[in-house]
């Protein structure tokens, strides 16, 4: 009851703290001097105390289970473990925009303390920027979403909060897909800031750089896990949908990408200034879009939480204010840089990376076409399509192999003007490379082709990598760990994709399933009661064509509150393979559905993708070379 | 002529216009081939030609439709006006269940059958799709 209120107010306290900050930042902006004034440190640092007060208050109702909150009530029940209680805050819509905030005042507060040698305009105007969107967040959580409604009479029992997000994987992918989402909102706001200041140059790049990072490594550790997620709990063995929720992480993803690339560029040469700035725009934007589309509830997902249109309405509103404000900014202010000495060859570094920024847009482009489509054709012609894998598959792994390619040679170039060094080397690994993907693909597949070009672009990459780490003595070390980690990334997935294997059947409980490769034994039922869910455990015992058991218990849980049927699939992982399976009711408790998968490499997939990562934290933290 | 500047800006452009067109069309193209309708059972009863393509289904799951044998589920989708019979070899989501709503994927045999690949998994007990609720309409 009292953290109810407590929350509430410091909520309201800290939207009125954003304009007092934008008061004192106008006034600080025509004072002399280079540091911007303690007052605006102070507020801000006040202004996410606030909401971190709030937030945590939000956190204390839900593990109290105070069902006099209606967020509570919604989403919250007192069977549920501890651990979920605590997750249940920002697995709702409430507590999610109350995340967004909580991370958007620490951003910022984070920038002020971290931008000390800026130019004290520049961080002023950041700052006004970034309280435009944080003023937004706070007006739509307040209007339309608060998270601390009362309810009266108290309801002694609460709704509980959807299964399958019971999870630890789900409990701590919002929160990190979070940090990198808003990472971009600075990245918008400091670009507008640099922008009016006339400021885009090397300093800015190196300075931005960091922050690009930080949102790449958090958005791609984000969406790593809700990947991780779907793959254990949807039961469908698979770890992308190319669902519209999918998509829309992936996009800010892939144009951050062709940012941290372009900011290179920048860094070193101080060219590329108005696409650097487009980018950001477009990152964070795709960012906010990406929240209007889910949370406006027009894309039907595991996410749609209550579909209140008015929401989706202010988030629109609110979405064309920044895009208007930015567009606005960036004519009137931004002045092409001639000063750029034209020294432009086709051969060099600055190609290269245009060349990937080139790829991301073409990626970009499929999949907004593919997300959005649908939803354009339904409202101009009320028809009801889905856009499904092979779209998707068919448009963007063939350009993989080019992408590779250039992968490969792109950071071996030199600035400015490059020949292309050891010649000789190169073709060998290449030689190597196609010969070693032929023999692998040869017995494997029939589309011999296409598949060996695309697994000797993906080994070529691999190995030079590797190589470049050996030899070059680490000098451009977090570059060869992303992009290794990327060919190993495209081989995981697509040795994983070819040779995958399933088996579907429904069984009856003491049955034997007999396969060409083997046998699946079903043994027995057991059933187990939790705190808030009964489960019935499979037992059962699979016998591959190498006469090796293993033993799986799947599980299928039924849940009190909400009363909900999850299946969760058992796993062993091996460092070569991945047995799935997973079991599912039809009618009746006599059959049982099984799905039995074997999925090569899985593990490794997940294990590139943290490389690729690491990539990104080697490269925040690397020293510069004066 | 014209200076250094002026041609590698007009490469530039007609390198982007180019590669935009390109990029429209592919996706334009693919879009064509690859998207999957949604229909009604009661739409597909008013067929003139019956469709090869892969279409999506939605609706309810009849009381009283599921039969099951060891590589089959069979059951009846229906809007309250028409219905249609699907078969289906494959994994069945969580939340499948007679007088629920469902949409499966596949194609059809004739205007009364079909033969559905995938039967899609939603995740909220009251969530409903609302292609679905769309084509139950008023019932």
């Amino acid at each position: 009851m009292l953290a109810n209120q407590i929350g509430y107010y410091s909520l309201i306290l800290g939207f009125l703290f954003s304009f007092l900050l934008c008061g004192i930042s106008i006034k600080d902006f025509n004072r002399s001097g280079n540091q911007i004034s303690q007052n605006i440190l102070s507020i801000s640092f006040l202004q996410l105390v606030f909401v971190i007060v709030s937030f945590f208050s939000l956190v204390l109702s839900f593990i109290n289970s105070d069902f006099s909150n209606e967020t509570v009530f919604n989403n919250s029940h007192t069977t549920k473990p501890l651990f979920y209680k605590i997750s249940g805050t920002w697995g709702n819509h409430e507590g999610s925009l109350l995340l967004w905030l909580l991370v958007l005042t620490l951003f910022i507060f984070l920038f002020l303390i971290k931008s000390r040698e800026q130019p004290k305009k520049y961080r002023i105007l950041t700052l006004l920027f970034q309280q435009v969107i944080i003023i937004g967040f706070f007006l739509f959580v307040l209007m339309t979403s608060n998270p601390f409604n009362y309810l009266f009479p108290i309801p002694t029992e609460g709704l509980g909060l959807n299964p399958i997000l019971q999870d630890p994987a789900l409990a701590i992918h919002p929160p990190i897909l979070y940090l990198g989402y808003v990472g971009t909102s600075i990245i918008f706001s400091s670009s507008l800031a640099a922008v009016t200041q006339n400021y885009v140059s090397k300093e800015w790049g190196r300075h931005i750089k960091k922050w690009v990072l930080v949102s790449w490594v958090f958005l791609t550790i984000g969406i790593m896990l809700g990947s991780i997620w779907a793959y254990y709990e949807l039961g469908w063995g698979g770890f992308w949908f190319w669902d519209p929720v999918e998509n829309i992480s992936l996009m800010p993803w892939l144009t951050l990408t062709a940012l941290l690339h372009c900011i290179i560029v920048l860094e070193r040469r101080a060219v590329l200034t108005s696409w650097v700035v487009i980018l950001s725009i477009t990152t964070f934007t795709l960012s906010m879009c990406g929240t209007f589309l889910v949370r406006s509830g027009i894309l039907n997902s595991v996410h749609t939480f209550a579909n209140d249109p008015t929401r989706g309405i202010f988030i629109l509103i609110f979405l064309f204010i920044l895009i208007f404000l930015s567009l606005g900014v960036f004519f009137l202010f931004h002045k092409e840089d001639n000063k750029s000495k034209n020294n432009f060859f086709w051969l060099s570094r600055e190609t290269s990376i245009l060349i990937n920024n080139w790829f991301m847009m073409y990626f970009l482009s499929v999949v907004l076409i593919g997300t959005v489509y649908p939803i354009f054709l339904d409202i101009i012609s009320s028809e009801k399509i889905s856009v499904g894998t092979p779209f998707y598959v068919k448009l963007i792994v063939p350009f993989l192999i080019p992408l590779l390619l250039f992968m490969s040679l792109g950071p071996r170039l030199k600035w400015i003007k490059s020949k292309i060094e050891n010649k000789n080397s190169l073709i060998i690994t290449f030689m190597i490379s196609v010969m070693l993907s032929f023999f692998i693909i040869k017995n494997l597949t029939t589309d011999l082709l296409f598949y060996t070009a695309l697994v000797s672009a993906a080994f070529f990459l691999f190995f030079t990598t590797v190589k470049e780490l050996f030899i070059k003595k680490f000098n451009n070390a977090a570059q060869s760990v992303a992009h290794f980690g990327f060919s190993l990334l495209i081989l995981s997935i697509l040795f994983n994709s070819i040779l995958s294997s399933e088996i579907i059947t429904n069984i009856k409980i003491g049955e034997k399933y007999i396969y060409s490769k083997g046998e699946i034994f079903f043994k027995k039922t057991e059933e187990r009661k939790e705190s808030n869910f009964n489960s019935i455990i499979g037992y059962f015992e699979i016998k591959d064509e190498n006469e090796k058991t293993v033993e799986l218990k799947p599980e299928i849980r039924i849940y009190n509150q909400p009363v909900i049927i999850t299946s969760e699939a058992d796993i062993k992982t091996t460092l070569l393979e991945d047995k799935f399976l997973v079991m599912n009711f039809v009618k009746g408790d006599e059959y049982f559905n099984i799905r039995y998968q074997v999925k090569p490499f899985m593990i490794w997939i997940w294990i590139s993708v943290l490389l690729l990562s690491f990539g990104g934290l080697m490269s925040l933290f690397k020293k510069y070379e004066k | 002529m014209y200076g250094k500047k002026v041609k590698l800006r007009f490469i530039f452009l007609v390198l982007i216009s180019a590669t935009v067109i390109l990029t429209v069309f592919l996706i334009l193209q693919s879009l064509k081939e690859n998207v999957v309708y949604f229909q009604s059972p009661s739409k597909i009863k008013s067929l003139i030609k019956l469709d090869k393509k892969k279409i999506r289904i939605g609706g309810m799951v009849k009381e009283q439709s599921v039969f099951i044998n060891s590589n089959e589920v069979n059951f009846i989708i229906t809007d309250f006006k028409n219905e249609i019979n699907v078969i289906y070899s494959g994994a069945v989501p969580n939340l499948f269940a007679e007088g629920k709503g469902v949409v499966a994927e596949g194609f059809l045999k004739d205007k009364s059958n079909f033969s559905a690949i995938k039967i899609l998994a939603k995740h909220d007990e009251n969530y409903m799709p609302p292609e679905v609720t769309e084509a139950i309409g008023d019932k």
